[in-house]
């Protein structure tokens, strides 16, 4: 083989201008070369693949969707831990509420039962005023009355003396008294 | 052929040149250990998967790099296609698979840079790949499961008189596995490289070259998805092989 290549360039596979003789994939006299160049390069990059790149790559994928499923277990939890807070919170709010009811309601029946009893005050006080007036009423138009008869008592005496006649009292008193009830 | 064409003039074809092997330092010749253009290639594949998935990983960032985030993508997808493929006793053959995946793609990839080589275009190569994964799951088939693995010919639930030509059939598909599997990539890889460089000849004619270029780029395009479909499409075939290697059974 090494003698048949040896003379220039030009040997079994290439002609005197350098072309290719035939098809350079059947050229026998290259095959070896390679061959051994394609193992060479094969082991390497299987060494280089099995021993560094490979192991890295596949830890660093495992650590990744390791993460990724931690994560997500996290945010589940999280996500529970907001439910259940809502739902306190919402319960909290409920309770609240029907506390607040509960106060009103409360608040609004002693407000109720104090002012029955200021209302029964009240009206007992106008009552009592009440009667007290018409006592005043009734002795002012008493005292009205009896003024209103002494005036006209008098006035009649006096309207009796000056038409010239002597009135004894008695008499006009008496007939005063009759008119007045008349 | 090329000689004539040389004195046509300007009309130059030499679609398969790209894949001569030269020795890098001196006009020598190949030796098996000489460092040629395919050594060049395949150290600068190697360097780009160290520059990925070892530097791009070295920061073992939980919230990842770009570079990062690249090759925990394709450690993923090359993790799940084994798991679902060969199931859970598949995963602890998976840096292997991913050891083919990354040269096939990163060598398939960087042989489109222009005035680069590319080793997986060359059948030397995609054969020592197929004929290994067929060897080593033969091999493993045999190990793991004994005479058992040869149920993977025997339909059992077949009619009776059909068995045993499907067993003949199933013998011949087995053998041809590493075949297809070899010459599928290197052909599709080869064939994508050589319509580039014909195209790259007719852009030489003025009448023809907006056509030429343009039929580059389309190519160009189609290769971007060849490559990473016959590095998936390798690489899948793979995890089905070494799927029947642990569960010979239909």
């Amino acid at each position: 083989m090494a003698t048949e290549t040896h003379d220039a360039v030009a040997g079994t596979c290439v002609d005197a201008g350098g072309s290719a003789l035939g098809m350079p994939q059947l050229c026998a006299d290259w095959m070896p070369n390679q061959i051994f160049w394609l193992v060479i390069t094969l082991i390497a990059i299987y060494l280089l693949m099995s021993r560094i790149a490979l192991p890295r790559i596949g830890a660093v994928l495992a650590e990744r969707s390791g993460t990724i499923t931690n994560d997500i277990a996290a945010a589940e939890d999280l996500k529970n831990k907001a439910a259940e807070a809502e739902a306190a919170y919402d319960q909290a709010l409920l309770d609240a509420r029907s506390e607040a009811q509960k106060i009103v309601a409360a608040a609004k029946a002693e407000i109720q039962a104090e002012l029955d009893v200021e209302l029964q005050k009240a009206d007992a006080q106008i009552a009592a005023k009440t009667a007290e007036s018409e006592a005043a009423i009734a002795e002012i138009r008493a005292g009205a009355i009896k003024s209103v008869t002494d005036v006209a008592k008098d006035t009649a005496k006096e309207l009796v003396a000056a038409m010239g006649g002597t009135a004894d009292a008695k008499t006009i008193t008496a007939a005063v008294t009759a008119r007045m009830k008349g | 052929m090329a000689t004539e064409e040389h004195s046509e003039g300007g009309l130059v074809f030499h679609p398969l040149d790209q894949f001569i092997v030269k020795p890098l330092f001196g006009d020598g010749p190949v030796h098996w250990y000489t460092p040629t253009n395919v050594t060049l290639w395949m150290a600068i594949a190697l360097l780009a998967i160290a520059a990925v998935f070892v530097l791009g990983s070295r920061g073992r960032a939980v919230v990842p790099t770009r570079l990062q985030s690249i090759g925990e993508l394709i450690y993923g997808f090359i993790y799940k296609m084994v798991e679902d493929v060969t199931g859970k006793d598949g995963v602890k053959y998976f840096p292997y698979i991913m050891t083919l995946f990354l040269f096939i793609l990163f060598s398939n990839y960087l042989a489109l840079i222009p005035m680069s080589y590319s080793p997986t275009s060359m059948i030397a190569v995609t054969a020592v790949l197929g004929f290994g994964v067929f060897i080593a799951v033969t091999i493993l088939g045999f190990v793991k499961n004994g005479p058992a693995f040869l149920g993977l010919f025997w339909m059992s639930d077949a009619p009776a008189i059909l068995r045993p030509i499907i067993a003949i059939i199933e013998v011949i598909s087995y053998f041809v596995r590493p075949v297809s599997h070899s010459i599928r990539l290197a052909g599709n890889i080869m064939a994508g490289h050589a319509v580039l460089k014909v195209f790259a000849g007719f852009a030489a004619l003025t009448l023809v070259s907006p056509l030429a270029i343009f039929g580059i780029v389309a190519i160009y395009g189609l290769e971007i998805l060849v490559c990473g479909i016959q590095a998936y499409v390798f690489t899948i075939l793979t995890c089905v092989y070494l799927k029947d290697a642990l569960h010979p059974a239909h």
